[in-house]
């Protein structure tokens, strides 16, 4: 099976540079708001985006995604509102990869037969579920493949040598690279260790690695870019959102434009990596 | 919910999965799942290591004070006018309740895999004071987090960590509760994956966490089988015990688990009833789903959002319970029923009166059952009640209730 995320890496590599992968929460702040950031996401130049869906105990993510999250759900968001999100944004886009990022106890409680079906139906590509590691493969992963969808893992520092093949096995899409131990928004870590690590991956798997958590500037991007087939931004993007909210979470400026600004400048950042690296 | 067929013994789980029936499970993060493999390797030899075995059993002798007493409330039990009432007495521990039983253990544990920092999550701060307290007594840097509500209504824990050389974290996320305490532990794991080891207080969590506290806690269960039997000749007709996560309930509960004619009963916060949503009643109402790295009953919502939960008690002020308690409830062994706030604050008053003896608001739930079925048990009936922690931290939150300054 080849997905939207399997041509759409297939043009970039073709194209020699790495991919921008966006992150933002869905329904942060509202639906319709988010909905129309995620149809900029695109025009400012993320290759692929990742739709979050909100969860109550994101134990894996930093402030700034915990609030995006609680944003989220104040504002009445529900794991079917965030398919619906998705399948919104297809009616106008139907090449840019959509996976969606999250945690498993919202789509335990849904089904997941009645997601997967729904899910495929509104266009999702691929998932990213950070509570399940491959000892769980059975509840999501393997039932998500038989349904056409992508199931992408994470791989971290903490995963050696001997645990990768098991991390690798049922994943598919690309692998997504947490380039430290920590959660989402900390500091970026060494970039030389990073590049290693990609390349550590690579010699195991032919799929693309992109990675993420602590990558915030166009420089940044453009580092991790060298090495990496991909970039994810995710805290950043969640951040330009929170700026331009007031106190009691009215607009105090358009978020889609602040995101778009900032998108702008990343996909700079990710497009000269490989003119930088080759210099 | 669908009954799992009966198996022959309830003693075995959970599998090498981690799994009782559905439940348990390893679900967390990948940075997390090295750890907690390497932790089931370690706990797999330690468990049949005679050198370790025997380490816990000195401590746990010498320096915790056990066996602890079964003791007849005798003042109880004429109060009531039915079944006979045995206290199984885990206040008397060092540190003053049943968790000190699963830090000893899990403290070695973090010995022999060369870990250099501990960090805990804690409610009551019963498990948070136990933990600081292992942490002193060998050695460990400590960190302890506790949900700000938490921090505010169990000051004199809090006082009694900070003594004991732990930093305490209050945790302002959500409603500052024992969930939030316990995400917030679990992101200082996933960062400090090198040195740190984390000492789950309850059995819940990640497998095989839910195994060994269990194991650890499974000392009170023995010990008050082998005690029944020489005080009474012979075994109890129930026993009682509160279920927050369900550690004391799983440590009193597991070795009687095969012993048919024992009934067993688990006892939720029922809070302020079961009707709205402020109680901790997750397997009377809640459901199926995955939390803190397992599969168990929570209380949510239809879109799979975790609740807050209330309780009075602290201790019992968590939305989960262990996934052992879960496949209990599903195969019908144990029943689990509720206790309201009224309720355990009475029982908390009648135990102080009638015994001397002033419980935690967490075990006067338990005893508010036994108030509740004495009377209408023959005298000659025998009911053992898991007296998990004395309740001297609870004294500001009863006052309050009562409408006292103190």
């Amino acid at each position: 099976m080849t997905t939207r995320i399997d041509r759409r890496m297939a043009k970039l590599k073709a194209e020699g540079r790495p991919a921008l992968v966006t992150y933002f929460m869905g329904g942060d702040p509202d639906y319709d708001t988010s909905l129309s950031i995620m149809k900029a996401l695109p025009k400012a130049g993320s290759d692929i985006i990742e739709l979050g869906m909100p969860f109550s105990d994101p134990m894996a993510d930093g402030p700034a995604i915990q609030a995006a999250g609680l944003r989220a759900l104040k504002g009445g968001q529900t794991l079917k509102k965030t398919l619906a999100i998705a399948a919104e944004f297809r009616k106008g886009d139907d090449e840019t990869p959509i996976v969606l990022m999250g945690y498993y106890n919202p789509i335990y409680v849904y089904g997941v037969d009645n997601f997967l079906a729904e899910a495929k139906a509104s266009g999702i590509d691929g998932l990213i579920i950070v509570d399940l590691p491959p000892e769980m493969d059975a509840e999501l992963c393997i039932p998500a493949l038989k349904a056409g969808i992508n199931f992408i893992r994470l791989a971290t520092p903490t995963t050696d040598d001997k645990r990768l093949p098991k991390v690798l096995e049922n994943t598919s899409g690309f692998v997504y690279y947490v380039s430290m131990t920590g959660i989402t928004g900390s500091a970026l870590a060494d970039t030389t260790k990073v590049a290693t690590a990609v390349q550590r991956i690579k010699e195991h798997t032919d799929l693309p690695v992109c990675v993420g958590f602590g990558v915030k500037t166009a420089e940044q991007a453009r580092i991790i870019g060298a090495s990496a087939d991909g970039v994810v931004i995710g805290t950043a993007i969640v951040n330009a959102i929170a700026n331009v909210l007031g106190p009691k979470g009215e607009k105090t400026a358009d978020p889609a434009e602040a995101v778009a600004t900032l998108v702008s400048g990343l996909a700079q950042g990710v497009r000269s990596a490989r003119l930088a690296a080759a210099e | 919910m669908n009954k799992p067929a009966l198996p022959n013994s309830f003693r075995t789980g959970p599998d090498e999965q981690g799994m009782f029936g559905i439940f348990g499970g390893r679900f967390v993060a990948e940075t997390l799942m090295p750890l907690i493999l390497d932790l089931e390797r370690e706990w797999n030899k330690a468990k049949d290591d005679p050198e370790f075995k025997a380490e816990l059993s000195a401590l746990s002798t010498f320096y915790a004070g056990r066996p602890s007493k079964l003791y007849f409330a005798e003042g109880l039990t004429r109060h009531l006018g039915g079944a006979k009432i045995y206290l199984k007495r885990e206040d008397l521990n060092h540190t003053g309740s049943h968790k000190i039983n699963n830090c000893l253990g899990q403290i070695l544990l973090a010995k022999r895999m060369g870990k250099k920092r501990i960090i805990a999550e804690t409610g009551a701060g019963q498990h948070g004071v136990a933990s600081a307290t292992v942490a002193a007594r060998f050695g460990y840097p400590c960190v302890v987090y506790m949900g700000a509500t938490d921090v505010a209504r169990q000051s004199p824990n809090v006082f009694r960590m900070k003594l004991l050389g732990a930093e305490v974290r209050p945790v302002t996320a959500g409603h500052g509760t024992l969930k939030d305490a316990m995400n917030e532990a679990l992101r200082d794991w996933v960062t400090n994956v090198e040195d740190t080891y984390y000492l789950i207080g309850t059995a819940a969590g990640p497998h095989p966490y839910p195994e060994l506290v269990r194991d650890f806690q499974s000392v009170i269960g023995t010990e008050a089988r082998q005690q029944m039997l020489e005080q009474e000749g012979r075994l109890p007709d129930t026993i009682i015990a509160a279920v927050g996560g369900g550690s004391n309930a799983i440590g009193l509960f597991h070795p009687f688990l095969d012993d048919k004619d024992v009934e067993i009963i688990g006892i939720e916060a029922g809070g302020r009833g079961l009707d709205g949503v402020e109680h901790c009643a997750s397997m009377n109402a809640g459901r199926p789903g995955v939390l803190h790295g397992n599969r168990t009953y929570l209380l949510q919502d239809d879109d799979g959002q975790i609740l807050e939960g209330h309780s009075i008690s602290a201790g019992l002020d968590y939305p989960g319970v262990g996934p052992e308690h879960s496949w209990l409830r599903d195969s019908g062994r144990v029943d689990y029923q509720p206790i309201l706030d009224d309720e355990a604050l009475e029982a908390f008053q009648l135990c102080t009166r009638t015994e001397g003896i002033i419980p935690a608001l967490e075990s006067a739930h338990a005893i508010a059952h036994a108030v509740k079925i004495a009377p209408n048990m023959a005298k000659d009936k025998i009911i053992i009640v898991n007296l998990s922690g004395r309740g001297d931290k609870d004294v500001h939150t009863v006052a309050k209730m009562m409408g006292m300054e103190i």
